[in-house]
């Protein structure tokens, strides 16, 4: 057996905890890809081919984009916020209330805080994956393959960090499953209609402008467009910056719910 | 440090709101010794288990694990300990072998050894020709076999049992005896909560009887019976106005008594001199702990 470091105090946010953690979650998913898959993509898809090709027949262009490709874009927000958002709250919340699989892993030497951050950091991964989907049917429909698009998990990862943080807090507050219906009737469908997905913002007033950009996932969709079709400018290293903010705070408050909720 | 104890709480205290779950309470698990916590539901039993992996915090007290001080330094104790939770959390999707494989992660087993931990592990539990299996196809013992055997994956020094056997048929409870027991055998240090008095008296060197979170006795089993309960127990059937009689007249010679259904146990009465017709039979652990918690168990 290896030489056992007995004084030594295990610091915070060690990699060799956050694997573990990971470690189990890659090996669940390979019993469940793929329904997660299957709901992860084929919901936004169907806002694709709905809106765009439905939509599409009554406006051809928006924004100076064929309508299909405004959307197609738009709805890569979307995908991710499904496969990060849901999985946040409802997985957390199983995990937590009905398998008690958190139990089994901070008995382990796994604090709450790597605990958290390893669920965020796997969601945020399948959304960055998942978030490619539209953009892929997109190019099936003729949207133009760019180099910018290879940015695009790295924001479908970014912005699904802070969106399965914010479904991780919000199982950490709530006691039953139906307080999900509060936050996604009253939070995730607002935004997700107001993030400029499926029309643009500039047709709005001042006011509802303003606060669309206070929304992450109008920043997720701009970035989106912006290197998917080369328009890049200062203004997307600010809203880099605002998700990654985003990304930080949810984290945080979504460790802190977390201990409130696993420690008592 | 104390470095034969593997366990030493002092005067911990863990309240939820009004109610004081464990209270004040002082326990010493020594290396390489069986330790039972015996109390009924509701006594700090789980609590205490809680404390000591700092899934709960002290309100107050002293508490080391493994020579570390929680919970500052519990997670560097919690990587020496195995858990064996009261309620099954085992991925149900997931095979046997799999639940293994992430446990050797989760409690840093290096690579070259994962293998090897794995399957010492499944021959411990006696899974080994059950590996490819759901744990959904598990039975009700094999899951619990599993469980300890994932808590076994890393070679803990100090293993955490919570109700190991609860809710199981008798003959299963029997086999994860053997395994405890074997377990016990090979020198590590166990913490075992309990209900069934049985098991206590089977398993653990020293018992510490808990009551609304308190230690109220604390001893080898056969001590305590002797020195709470005497050696000769007499018992009494017959109708209540009868028992009501017996309990008082035992009352009055001095010796303790407690109801069971159908029947006065009179407690201490060694030797030949009660002048009552009844059965006689050995004071066991049971009659110490209804005397000293006042709880009938089952």
């Amino acid at each position: 057996m290896a030489a056992r470091t007995e004084t030594v105090r295990l610091g915070r946010l060690e990699r060799t905890a956050i694997t573990g953690v990971l470690v189990r979650e890659v090996v669940n998913f390979s019993s469940y890809w793929r329904s997660s898959t299957f709901s992860s993509t084929v919901e936004p898809t169907i806002y694709l081919l709905a809106f765009g090709f439905g939509f599409g027949s009554l406006v051809s262009r928006v924004g100076g984009f064929p309508y299909v490709e405004f959307v197609a874009t738009g709805t890569v927000a979307t995908a991710v916020l499904f496969s990060s958002a849901f999985p946040g709250m409802f997985g957390t919340f199983v995990k937590y209330k009905f398998q008690r699989t958190y139990d089994a892993i901070l008995a382990a030497p796994v604090d709450t805080e790597e605990l958290v951050s390893a669920e965020a950091v796997w969601i945020a991964t399948r959304a960055g994956v998942y978030g490619c989907v539209p953009m892929l049917v997109a190019i099936a429909f003729g949207l133009d393959p760019s180099w910018g698009m290879l940015l695009v998990p790295f924001i479908g990862w970014l912005s699904g960090f802070g969106w399965a943080n914010f479904g991780i807090m919000i199982a950490g507050f709530a006691s039953s499953f139906e307080n999900f219906n509060y936050i996604v009737s009253a939070v995730l469908t607002p935004l997700f209609l107001t993030a400029g997905t499926f029309f643009p913002l500039s047709q709005l007033p001042r006011w509802a402008q303003i606060l669309g950009e206070l929304n992450p996932l109008h920043q997720c969709v701009q970035l989106v467009r912006d290197v998917v079709f080369g328009l890049y400018g200062w203004d997307d290293l600010l809203r880099v910056g605002a998700l990654v903010a985003f990304g930080l705070v949810m984290w945080r408050i979504a460790i802190h719910a977390m201990e409130r909720k696993l420690i008592d | 440090m104390s470095s034969e104890l593997a366990i030493r709480l002092r005067g911990a205290v863990k309240r939820y709101g009004r109610i004081t779950a464990v209270d004040g309470l002082d326990l010493d698990v020594p290396v390489g010794t069986c330790v039972g916590l015996l109390g009924p539901n509701g006594a700090g039993k789980s609590t205490t288990m809680r404390l000591l992996t700092a899934q709960a915090i002290p309100d107050d007290g002293e508490l080391e694990v493994l020579g570390f001080r929680l919970p500052e330094d519990s997670k560097a104790a919690r990587a020496e300990c195995g858990v064996v939770p009261q309620l099954d959390n085992l991925d149900v999707t997931l095979t046997v072998e799999q639940n293994l494989l992430v446990f050797a992660h989760l409690y840093r087993i290096p690579r070259p050894e994962r293998r090897e931990a794995i399957e010492r592990s499944l021959t411990m539990a006696k899974l080994a020709d059950r590996r490819g299996d759901k744990v959904d196809k598990l039975s009700g013992g094999m899951r619990r076999r599993l469980l300890i055997a994932r808590a076994l994956v890393h070679r803990p020094r100090l293993v955490l049992l919570d109700e190991p056997t609860v809710g199981l048929d008798p003959q299963v409870r029997q086999e994860l005896w053997a395994l405890i027991d074997a377990l016990r055998s090979e020198g590590t240090t166990i913490l075992m909560s309990t209900h069934y008095i049985e098991e206590a008296q089977r398993l653990a060197d020293t018992v510490l009887i808990m009551s609304h979170g308190k230690a109220v006795a604390t001893g080898p089993p056969a001590e305590l019976v002797v020195e709470h309960a005497g050696r000769e127990v007499l018992e009494v059937y017959g109708a209540p106005p009868r028992l009501a009689e017996v309990q008082a007249e035992a009352a009055a010679a001095g010796l303790r008594t407690r109801r069971t259904g159908t029947s006065i146990s009179i407690l201490g009465v060694d030797g030949n001199g009660y002048p009552v017709e009844g059965e006689r039979r050995p004071a066991n652990l049971e009659d110490v702990f209804v005397l000293l918690t006042g709880e009938e168990i089952e």
